[in-house]
């Protein structure tokens, strides 16, 4: 059976896309849909809860509010911008996708996003496990003094944390000093032998950021700037993000 | 940033053993690790998302998978047990590392069995 035909309503209402439209640039493209289906056959979130991104886009258009608002699809959408790449006309459904998650209140968005992203608001790491600066610092420094007593060939590696100066500021994931923190000194000995002039930051190291993932806006932006504010306080050139 | 990691992985493992991934660069799949998909708690429709890229992966044949960033190393590691491949995912400073021979035996979680005691740099300090 197929489903009844969609009856659109004669007078033109506001709808949620024309939003979206006012606040990126060119429109983000919205109104230029072709309905070719590019998005759609190369999206691995095609199929998932009935959806796909053109249907989303096509909904949006015809002033579906209610029903693109409250899809859980918007959460199995990556954002991974797959769908603007062969796009011929360059429609930009991920930011629709963003802001209709910025439209589910805080609270109904799901549990372990937006934990992840309280985390990183507790301290100044940004971290989403919620170590603290004191943590980390110290962590990179106990297993810095073992690899370099156990590996002497790497006697005058540094892994140094708020070093001034430094040319690049690199965050962390904060899984390898949270719980596998051998795994943190390949990439020591990588920069090492490169005659890198690195540091970690104390403030904003951690590489990941479960805030933008939550379209909590506001808290993204506070993380981003705590990260920045840092690595330029320490003069650093070149900001290395691991994520 | 796509061809200087082909140059990176090719000088690590020779060139003859690099497999591109079908299809490859701006046109390949996202694995659905990332846009806080591993932590919204929809874990099925995360892992019916990465089937793609885990068929993918299988097509090259290859023995590893190398992925690019920590979301990324841990979806496909997922994808891998999922599914059945049991191919490793490893991180590139890990192949890095072990193509220079400093790589020393606690640095080698996620290396298979196959490589685990290759080329182990100071060995007596295995925990």
């Amino acid at each position: 059976m197929a489903e009844p035909a969609i009856k659109l309503g004669g007078k033109r209402k506001s709808i949620f896309i024309d939003k979206v439209k006012e606040i990126l640039p060119e429109g983000g493209n919205l109104n230029l849909c072709l309905t070719c289906g590019a998005c759609s056959s190369g999206c691995p979130a095609t199929g998932l809860e009935g959806m796909d991104p053109r249907k989303f886009l096509r909904m949006a258009a015809l002033g579906m509010d209610e029903e693109i608002m409250s899809t859980p699809w918007v959460w199995m959408c990556t954002l991974c911008q797959r769908c603007i790449y062969v796009c011929p006309m360059k429609i930009d459904i991920p930011q629709l996708v963003h802001n209709v998650r910025a439209s589910w209140p805080r609270e109904k968005r799901p549990k372990g996003i937006i934990g992840s992203c309280d985390m990183a608001l507790r301290n100044d790491s940004c971290s989403a496990m919620g170590a603290t600066p004191e943590d980390f610092t110290f962590v990179v420094e106990d297993v810095l003094e073992e690899y370099k007593e156990a590996q002497p060939e790497f006697a005058d590696m540094e892994a140094p944390v708020d070093k001034q100066g430094a040319e690049f500021f690199l965050n962390q994931n904060s899984r390898e000093p949270v719980t596998e923190p051998d795994e943190m000194v390949p990439l020591w000995k990588i920069l090492h032998l490169a005659g890198a002039n690195w540091t970690y930051g104390s403030k904003g190291w951690g590489g990941e950021n479960y805030c933008m993932f939550l379209a909590d806006d506001d808290a993204w932006k506070h993380i981003i700037k705590t990260s920045v504010n840092h690595a330029e306080d320490l003069g650093c050139k070149i900001y290395l993000n691991t994520e | 940033m796509a061809e200087d990691l082909r140059y990176i992985v090719k000088s690590i493992v020779g060139e003859e053993n690099f497999i591109d991934m079908t299809p490859n660069r701006s046109n390949n799949y996202c694995c659905g690790g990332g846009g806080g998909f591993l932590q919204s708690g929809f874990n099925e429709q995360r892992l019916e998302f990465g089937r793609l890229k885990d068929e993918q992966i299988k097509a090259t044949g290859a023995d590893y998978c190398i992925a690019g960033c920590h979301n990324c190393h841990d979806q496909i590691h997922k994808l891998s047990e999922h599914y059945g491949g049991n191919y490793p995912v490893v991180h590139l400073w890990t192949m890095i590392c072990l193509s220079l021979g400093i790589l020393g035996p606690n640095e080698r979680e996620y290396l298979g069995d196959d490589l685990k005691e290759v080329n182990v740099f100071h060995p007596e300090t295995a925990i």
